[in-house]
């Protein structure tokens, strides 16, 4: 009876979208699906620092280098406000770190793929940040309030990266004929991917509804996923690149863009562990994190001896 | 051109550039979050001196090279940071060694440099001086935690102090460029700068009861640019996009 009093009077909060705050009532339910989720964000940021942090140490000019260097910087910034904001309900870090390890936890499919090229770090910020800023710019209005405002700090950084990626991308396709030729095979390498980033189609997504209805989740991956398509094949048309998707086509009447069938194969089998790197991946957290034991424990021994 | 403004110019931007190297490859290694934004910032502050002092000369040099052309088409042998700054990120203990000495001698040398009369070598050096202050700060307490925690932490710092110490003479040799530009007040003389620095030293490692080796055989050669083994190896990477498409723009 209880249960349910509290059930109806959270939704009503939520239906007049009153923000819910670390120590509101909530169900049980929108705690594990907010830990789940802001954690899984989390362990994408600080596993997206991998394949960008890799060129770092190669980046061509000065410029670009301390741009990349910022930018993979700020990723781990938001990383930790995000596992801060998993903390506020109740989740310890080293436990999400541990589940992580253990492959309990996901992160984002997309850092799965391999950076190959210097154009792959151009595809990463033009694709792969454009798509997660158009899923975290409706994450803004989330119900959860810690959430809700690191996605608008997060937001305005990612929004940089967006357009270090795409001037990385002028650069390649305005350049010599080997450069244009890296930047259409980094957006072959990187576009389907980039698609299964907003995830299964709504009728397979198991958790949307219930996320829809808590408002934590404001829009549906279909919805957002043609809205990432219509806002990035004018910026493809002026690189002068192909989208690699015959099926890719403007529709009038609908007022967006048609578009070919994502291989879900692919996508499920890289979710589960199948992709190029996600061995690699984990092994690098994995190995970081026993490298630095020593220095963690020594740490807290010099803290409990000295700092009062 | 003032060629030994020049090259003392290269050798200090070199120090920090090379040194900003190392920093980045600990990108997404740190033994926690926080620590891994602290390197990253401390190799953006260095990668951010470097490059001003890139800039100041190219304009001595009469604007014939840019500073890209400074980073990424000299070979080793044109390259003068000292080789210290080159040693690897054997573990964290190295990392916060090697950075600890060569901060302290850059908040020496950029103390000098920021009351130099008429030059945008003050006005880096003023900003770059509240950059190493932060450094400073940061290593010092990371040299207690791991000087006075655990017995493993202790004998990690320490064999770093040891394996690095060889390469800290080259902080103090002087060439005749350096003693020239001593006489214009660019540097200070060997004594007085070896003592500035041994007293950060000492201070920090007696309070960590940590100790500086015995005088033994100090590595050289930068000066003339000879480096260990390891500086091919950065170049090799640093350098290999501008190298294999010597026609592209970045």
């Amino acid at each position: 009876m209880v249960k349910k009093n509290i059930n109806y009077k959270f939704q009503k909060r939520i239906d007049n979208n009153i923000k819910i705050e670390p120590r509101d009532d909530m169900p049980e339910g929108y705690r594990a699906h907010l830990i789940r989720q802001i954690s899984q964000h989390a362990h994408s940021e600080v596993i997206g620092m991998q394949p960008e942090a890799n060129w770092i140490t190669r980046a061509p000019s000065l410029r670009s280098k301390k741009i990349l260097l910022a930018k993979v910087q700020d990723e781990a910034g938001h990383g930790l406000y995000l596992y801060s904001a998993a903390e506020t309900l109740g989740a310890s870090r080293s436990d999400l770190i541990k589940k992580l390890h253990l492959k309990e936890a996901k992160y984002a499919s997309i850092f799965n793929y391999p950076a190959l090229t210097w154009s792959d770090i151009g595809a990463i910020g033009w694709l792969v940040d454009g798509a997660a800023i158009t899923n975290q710019v409706s994450l803004q209005k989330t119900s959860y309030g810690p959430y809700s405002r690191a996605m608008i700090k997060i937001c305005k950084e990612e929004s940089f990266h967006q357009r270090q990626g795409f001037e990385i991308m002028i650069k390649m396709s305005h350049g010599t004929k080997e450069q244009k030729q890296m930047a259409q095979d980094s957006l072959n390498r990187f576009w389907w991917p980039s698609l299964m980033m907003f995830g299964p189609h709504d009728s397979d997504s198991t958790r949307s509804e219930r996320a829809i209805n808590w408002k934590i989740k404001r829009e549906s991956n279909d919805f957002l996923r043609q809205k990432f398509i219509d806002k990035t094949v004018p910026q493809a048309d002026f690189l002068g690149l192909t989208i690699p998707d015959q099926k890719l086509k403007w529709n009038k009447k609908r007022n967006s863009y048609d578009f070919g069938e994502i291989n879900w194969n692919e996508f499920w089998r890289v979710v589960n562990g199948g992709g190029p790197c996600n061995q690699k991946r984990i092994n690098h957290h994995i190995n970081a994190h026993k490298d630095g034991e020593w220095v963690r424990k020594a740490l807290i021994k010099y803290s409990e001896k000295y700092v009062k | 051109m003032n060629k030994e403004l020049f090259i003392f110019c290269l050798r200090l931007a070199d120090n920090c550039l090379i040194l900003a190297h190392r920093q980045s490859e600990l990108c997404s290694k740190s033994p926690f979050l926080e620590e891994d934004i602290a390197q990253t910032n401390f190799g953006l502050d260095l990668l951010g001196q470097a490059e001003a002092i890139y800039n100041f000369a190219v304009e001595i040099e009469g604007n014939i090279n840019t500073p890209d052309d400074l980073v990424y088409k000299r070979n080793e042998r044109s390259f003068y940071n000292f080789i210290l700054s080159e040693q690897p990120n054997t573990n964290f203990a190295f990392v916060v060694i090697r950075q600890y000495f060569m901060s302290v001698y850059l908040k020496i040398i950029y103390t000098t440099l920021s009351n130099i009369k008429d030059s945008k070598l003050s006005g880096i050096s003023l900003k770059a001086l509240k950059e190493l202050d932060y450094q400073i700060n940061h290593f010092e307490l990371w040299i207690k935690r791991l000087g006075l925690g655990t017995k493993e932490s202790k004998e990690k710092i320490q064999n770093a102090i040891n394996e690095l110490w060889i390469f800290t003479g080259e902080l103090f040799e002087r060439d005749n460029l350096d003693l020239n530009m001593e006489k214009n007040g660019y540097l200070l003389n060997s004594n007085l700068f070896y003592k500035k620095w041994i007293n950060f030293i000492n201070d920090i490692f007696n309070e960590s009861n940590l100790n500086i080796p015995k005088d033994a055989y100090m590595v050289t050669g930068s000066k003339n640019g000879i480096h260990s083994e390891y500086m091919g190896f950065i170049l090799t990477e640093m350098q290999f996009l501008q190298r294999t498409f010597p026609d592209a723009k970045w």
